[in-house]
């Protein structure tokens, strides 16, 4: 049996993000009958929506309210929970680009295990907890034990694990506002000064219902003609994964994937993509997905409904000369 | 400006199909083709470009064996001023906290204003750089993907955040910033280059020269450890179309036309 369960929520305009419920899910494997505690940072109206949606998956809401946090900084966080959590508890957090920023320091100065990036937890044996992990961009997986006995921070991959929203009957949201904060607010070494929202190209991707989708399996930029031929003769858009769009082959405003776009598309072909987490948690509405590429064992086969393990530069041109035959045979 | 870039040996995943051996104890690493891993490249650049910018050194570390010698002097090749090696054999299955022990040592005998990681190795942990940052008590950003100096005192990063949008901060030096890549275009390396760098000597350091106890760090410091490898249930996966190239692509019309995914 393990300590206390403890998941930090990330929300945003009153609404928690997904993670909120999967930390529930991913909270019962690593003991069933643990009584799971979120806690929410954040201020005013926004924060108390989010505590009471919450409160019915979790038995206990810890919240902290401060304007201050109106923008939660992961530094100023990370102090607070070192302030209000017990020794030896267990912290769930989701491995986002907050999580990534909060997490790691947070184990140290915990003193505590970590346990990044989570996709499946295996349960408590002893006070080792037995996880999963992905290695190489999700190309083979690994079981990893953990030490907990002196308390551990986990975070999990969005989407790994089933959202729950099994009811809780009354749990019970519970200031911890004065603990939290009564040696005043945390002094740190960084200053928040604005979000600088992502530029709008000249294609919108997340309009499209057709997407021809390239990857670092198209080698070099003067290739790229393939895909665009490729989606004029489907009647597509061209999107992206982010390497294509490190190389400046195409502008960001193509990328799909967490830190690029989401896109929820009837169609979505992925040429040449391994098929990390990062990519596809920027694909949504389960299109239905053709996959392309060298590698057998690439992860983007285990999403995609329909698999080609071929060479996208011979296989790509080939396809898009059938499509304009049968399409001008069709036409005469 | 004095900078430090931590740096790893990893996997080419571009290059490579990553196999697990027999008895799922590791990878397949005979026909592996080594490089610097991805992220890490982006943070030398940067520093490199940092220093051209305000002066300064840039020195890369890495702990590893007598092989990582040679992401060492690659990124010495790119124009890292100087290079160090950590090497012991008691550091051998060190867990993220016991890298970032031994990097902290290291980092405790210089005067660095900067420390750069790369946002992840190929493990896929992003641990190190915020470890480390905590360890030392500065502050720390992540995912950064861009950056200015202000003066010797602060800088002023962005953090890309979900979306792609940027969360613009500044933060004080010293300090310790996990590099995303797209922040920058690496420069090319060539073998001339690389050659230049060969007979540089790279001082190597293990746990005596850095003060560390065994204890703390390796298999016996770790509080997280590796079981095996395996390749996860496929589950249903895909349809997989097989047959000659004209086959499947008469095939995959066919599905495309049912799905509406040729217009
Ligand atoms: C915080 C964070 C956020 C991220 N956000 C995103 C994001 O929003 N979107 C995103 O895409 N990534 C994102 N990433 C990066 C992500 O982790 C992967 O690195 C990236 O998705 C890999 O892109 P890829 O599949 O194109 O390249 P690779 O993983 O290199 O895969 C290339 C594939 O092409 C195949 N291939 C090579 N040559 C050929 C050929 N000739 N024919 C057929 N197949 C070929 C290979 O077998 C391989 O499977 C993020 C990473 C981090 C850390
Ligand atoms: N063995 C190592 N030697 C030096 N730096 C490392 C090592 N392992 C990880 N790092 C640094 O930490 C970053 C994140 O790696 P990780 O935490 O392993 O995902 C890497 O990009 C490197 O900058």
């Amino acid at each position: 049996m393990a300590g206390q369960v403890f998941a930090y929520i990330v929300h945003k305009e009153g609404v928690a993000d997904d993670t909120a419920f999967e930390m529930v899910a991913a909270a019962k494997r690593i003991d069933p009958d643990a009584a799971i505690t979120a806690i929410v940072a954040g201020t005013g109206i926004d924060l108390n929506v989010v505590c009471n949606e919450i409160a019915s998956s979790y038995q206990e809401v810890w919240k902290i309210d401060n304007e201050a946090l109106s923008y939660p900084d992961a530094e100023v966080i990370r102090t607070l929970l070192v302030r209000i959590l017990p020794e030896g508890g267990l912290i769930i957090i989701p491995h986002d680009t907050f999580g990534m920023d909060l997490a790691p320091g947070l184990s140290i100065k915990l003193d505590a295990a970590y346990l990044p990036d989570a996709v499946d937890i295996d349960g408590v044996d002893d006070n080792r907890l037995k996880a999963v992990r992905q290695e190489y961009s999700g190309q083979v997986s690994t079981h990893v034990v953990c030490d907990i006995s002196g308390g551990a921070v986990i975070t999990v991959q969005p989407g790994a694990f089933k959202a729950e929203k099994t009811k809780w009957p009354g749990g019970q949201v519970v200031d911890k506002t004065a603990q939290a904060l009564e040696v005043g607010f945390p002094a740190t070494g960084r200053r928040f000064i604005e979000v600088i929202e992502a530029e709008v190209g000249d294609v919108d991707i997340t309009k499209s219902e057709i997407l021809v989708s390239v990857g670092r399996g198209i080698e070099d930029e003067d290739n790229l003609e393939i895909v665009y031929d490729l989606a004029r003769a489907m009647g597509g858009d061209v999107a992206c994964s982010r390497p294509v769009v490190d190389a400046k082959w195409l502008e960001k405003s193509r990328q799909v994937g967490t830190s690029g776009k989401t896109v929820k598309p009837k169609v979505y072909m992925a040429l040449g993509i391994s098929g990390s987490f990062q990519h596809q948690g920027g694909i949504k509405g389960a299109p239905f997905m053709v996959a392309i590429n060298k590698n057998p064992k690439a992860p983007i086969f285990q999403a995609a409904d329909v698999g080609v393990v071929a060479d996208i530069l011979d296989f790509v041109p080939e396809l898009t000369n059938k499509i304009n035959g049968s399409r001008s045979r069709l036409e005469t | 400006m004095e900078i430090l870039v931590c740096i790893k040996t990893a996997p080419d995943t571009s290059e490579n199909e990553i196999n697990i051996n027999r008895d799922g104890t590791d990878i397949e690493r005979d026909d592996l083709v080594y490089s610097v891993n991805e992220w890490d490249n982006y943070a030398v650049e940067e520093a490199i470009r940092i220093r051209d910018r305000v002066g300064g050194s840039v020195t890369v570390v890495t702990v590893g064996d007598e092989e990582a010698e040679e992401v060492v002097r690659r990124e010495m090749a790119m124009g890292a001023d100087k290079g160090v090696l950590l090497s012991d054999e008691v550091f051998n299955s060190s867990d993220g906290r016991g890298i970032a022990s031994i990097i902290k040592a290291e980092i405790q005998k210089g005067k660095y204003d900067l420390i750069l990681t790369g946002a992840q190795a190929d493990d896929g942990a992003g641990q190190v750089g915020g470890m480390l940052a905590a360890m030392l008590n500065r502050p720390y950003a992540s995912l950064v993907t861009c950056l200015e100096v202000i003066d010797d005192k602060k800088i002023k990063v962005g953090r890309e955040i979900e979306g792609g949008n940027l969360e613009m901060i500044e933060i004080n030096l010293p300090c310790v910033l996990s590099i995303q890549t797209g922040i920058n275009e690496p420069r090319y390396v060539g073998i001339r280059g690389i050659r230049r760098t060969a007979s540089v000597e790279i001082p190597v350091y293990g746990a005596e020269d850095l003060g560390l106890s065994s204890e703390s760090v390796g298999e016996s410091g770790s509080k997280v450890k590796r079981l095996d490898y395996f390749v996860p249930d496929p589950g249903e996966g895909a349809e997989m179309l097989e047959g000659s190239a004209d086959e499947i692509i008469e095939k995959l019309i066919e599905l495309l036309k049912a799905r509406e995914g040729i217009k």
